[in-house]
């Protein structure tokens, strides 16, 4: 709905509540004439206070309790805190450098990456660029598309069941490694399928990138991801950007300021002295092409001929197809491990508990999580942080809106709404998690249309 | 889809609405990927903002919350969801006890928010979180953090037909000896929760191993204070430790929040 605003000469735009985004939010434009003045990503999720509640919790219910920041990427926030407090109890060395857990967090990341991925590519994005409302309308015109990702879908989440028990928060994984490793007939089970849906998924990139006209708007950003020694950005590596941010991973904490502003509960981060930032899959495939599995390498080309874009991407209409290509990655890194695998003889390292300060971030399918905790010698929590995706994209996200609001300005008000929330997808906003959802709010002043726009 | 079926009658409308909670419940309806298809044939979604933008308004037949009431504006929003549904469902630990966020219930919140927040100022939240039927009348429950989706789709595929949703009341461990695992607590000493705690994860965490640690809250009248005298007697943990255990996904459910708050009271003797 729209109506005036209590000001005179402005005008307000209310559309209800953004959909198929994960969590709750608004956006708010406010224009004068062809001009966007201010653009507020207006996020309200209920504030849930992780951070405070941590404290005083044994650092083994850490993994368990952050998973349930976000149901979509439990395994980010879990790994994270694995990781950041085995650094903190002084066994990350031995954790990271175990081949065994080390290939089965990666496992386990694969299958998060593939069903978040697909979830948001087919069921939450794709309708945007196809012109349906939902994919439940996409589905009465395209359902072998629709059911081949949803078969590719719940190969992730069976990825994750391997691991976890189940593929919303589960239950596998704890500091120090992985309650129980998988046996070798439920791995050999599942390795058939997981290599199927590497063509399936194939083909579904290829037609995203031959069958989709993704809407141009180019931006200068700052991509940050991992860079790990070898491979693409997951779990392990320092932090490093294209335009010269290389950080080891403790040191990211000091080189973002987040800010608290008075329309989000979510805190906005940037780069001190360096402003906005953009992390995600766009940002990994920029940054880390070269590091691809092979067959998602030899995908690569064939999408670029497709789009007739070389890389690096610096429109994010294109992470729709760098998702598919990273989803490919995941499926054959994942065939890979499962193949090799072998149940190893331990799967967690011991731990004495200690005072120490561990901090580290994985990358999410939306882009770095970043965790640090302190803890006291008796293993319990005494500070915790918790710097998610979304929260670092959101200045970003409102710079790609006000340079795009210009041109969406002369749309009626709902279909410039829906273009406006079909840039913010782009981002597979996961807001639950930045909070710390979406309502689309323009104020417009348009000198010469004053006061003729009714409430719709 | 039943396709060849012709039916005059018009589709139930099924809406999903979300308060204080991590969209994992909801996600549990769109990870029922065999049944997906097959189920937006049989019923319409008419409200499920994380799926779909078109809305269709009320009343609807089906209403499934997610999620807490932690901040003012949900505790006004619930009655109207109330108001616009014919059979209303609370799903989830959040839905059904509050939630993990509903460990500010034991804390201030003005300290929790200058703990995360730069400028209080701008948080309007409640004091507590605490679960929909403490709100509004809630005709059914679905239990776990997340909801196990077989009993997701149970519940609905009962609610089509008008026959009553096939729920387990008992604990976890009915379910672990029929699956088989070796129990926990016997074999490694661990403090398992599953004596106390509703079935319906399939017992999940023994079966990886692990001790459960109650994320599908109380069983109908379980025995905490047996339990809690096994664990502080023969495993040697503390009242504190007891405390930690209930207090988590279902903490603020009776009877786990009555038997944290005695076992809190123990600690600070």
């Amino acid at each position: 709905m729209s109506g005036s605003n209590e000001n005179s000469g402005t005008r307000t735009i209310r559309v209800g509540a953004l959909a198929r985004v994960e969590g709750e939010g608004a956006l708010h434009l406010v224009m004068r004439g062809d001009e966007v003045e201010r653009v507020h990503l207006e996020i309200y999720e209920p504030p849930r206070f992780f951070e405070a509640f941590l404290r005083g919790r044994d650092y083994h219910e850490v993994p368990d309790i952050t998973a349930r920041i976000c149901g979509i990427c439990p395994i980010a926030y879990q790994s994270a805190s694995c990781y950041a407090l085995e650094k903190a109890m002084g066994v990350f060395d031995q954790t990271a450098g175990d081949p065994a857990i080390q290939s089965l967090r990666d496992l386990i990341y694969c299958g998060e990456w593939i069903e978040s991925h697909v979830l948001h590519m087919f069921m939450l994005h794709l309708p945007d660029f196809l012109g349906y409302e939902s994919s439940i309308t996409m589905a009465a015109d395209h359902a072998p598309l629709v059911k081949r990702a949803l078969r590719v879908k719940k190969v992730g989440n069976q990825i994750v069941s391997l691991l976890g028990g189940r593929s919303v928060h589960p239950v596998g994984m704890c500091v120090g490694g992985f309650h129980r490793a998988p046996d070798e007939s439920a791995v050999a089970a599942l390795l058939p399928e997981v290599r199927a849906c590497i063509d399936e998924m194939t083909e579904l990139t290829l037609f995203v990138a031959e069958h989709v006209e993704y809407p141009h708007l180019e931006r200068d950003y700052e991509f940050v991801a991992l860079s790990p020694e070898k491979g693409y950005p997951m779990n392990l590596g320092r932090i490093r950007s294209n335009k010269g941010l290389d950080l080891a991973q403790e040191e990211f904490g000091d080189a973002i300021q987040e800010r608290h502003v008075e329309h989000s509960t979510a805190l906005h981060s940037v780069i001190k002295g360096r402003g906005s930032y953009m992390v995600g899959p766009l940002a990994r495939l920029n940054l880390a092409a070269d590091r691809l599995h092979p067959r998602a390498a030899e995908l690569l080309p064939k999408v670029i001929g497709l789009l007739k874009q070389d890389l690096p991407w610096r429109n994010n209409f294109l992470s729709l197809p760098a998702r598919g290509l990273e989803t490919v990655h995941a499926l054959a890194l994942a065939a890979d491990i499962l193949e090799s695998y072998r149940r190893p003889t331990k799967s967690r390292v011991a731990i004495t508990s200690r005072a120490g300060r561990g901090a580290h971030g994985t990358e999410a399918p939306r882009g770095i999580c970043w965790h640090t905790y302190e803890t006291h010698d008796d293993g319990t929590i005494k500070s915790a942080r918790i710097v998610p995706p979304t929260a670092q994209n959101q200045i970003t996200i409102e710079e790609d809106l006000a340079e795009f609001a210009r041109r969406v300005v002369d749309l009626p008000d709902e279909e410039a709404a829906l273009k406006c929330e079909h840039l913010i997808r782009n981002y597979d906003p996961c807001i639950s998690c930045s909070v710390h959802f979406l309502k689309f709010r323009r104020t417009r002043v348009p000198l010469e249309t004053l006061g003729r726009n009714a409430a719709r | 889809m039943p396709g060849h079926t012709i039916s005059l009658l018009p589709k139930p409308k099924l809406a999903v609405f979300k308060f204080s909670s991590c969209d994992g419940c909801q996600l549990s309806l769109l990870n029922l990927e065999d049944e997906l298809l097959d189920l937006v044939g049989a019923i319409d979604i008419a409200f499920f903002l994380e799926a779909r933008r078109a809305t269709m308004p009320p009343p609807y037949d089906i209403g499934l919350v997610e999620g807490s009431i932690s901040t003012p504006e949900e505790a006004e929003r619930i009655h109207q969801v109330r108001r616009d549904c014919k059979f209303l469902v609370a799903i989830g630990a959040c839905a059904t006890s509050g939630g993990i966020q509903a460990l500010r219930n034991w804390a201030s919140v003005e300290e929790f928010t200058s703990c995360v927040y730069a400028k209080p100022e701008y948080i309007k939240t409640l004091d507590t979180a605490t679960p929909i039927a403490s709100h509004v009348f809630v005709d059914f429950e679905l239990r776990g953090c997340p909801v196990n989706q077989h009993q997701l789709l149970e519940l609905l595929s009962a609610l089509l037909v008008g026959r009553k949703p096939n729920i387990s009341t008992h604990s976890v461990c009915i379910e672990c000896k029929r699956q088989g695992f070796p129990c926990v607590m016997v074999t490694k000493g661990e403090p398992c929760l599953g004596p106390i705690t509703n079935a319906g994860c399939e017992a999940l965490c023994p079966g990886c191993g692990r001790a459960c640690y109650g994320c599908f809250g109380p069983m109908e009248q379980p025995n905490v204070t047996s339990l809690g005298a096994w664990f502080l007697k023969k495993q040697h943990r503390s009242p504190r430790d007891m405390k930690h255990m209930l207090r988590s996904y279902n903490g603020y459910l009776e009877p786990f929040k009555k038997a944290s708050d005695h076992y809190e009271r123990l600690e600070r003797e």
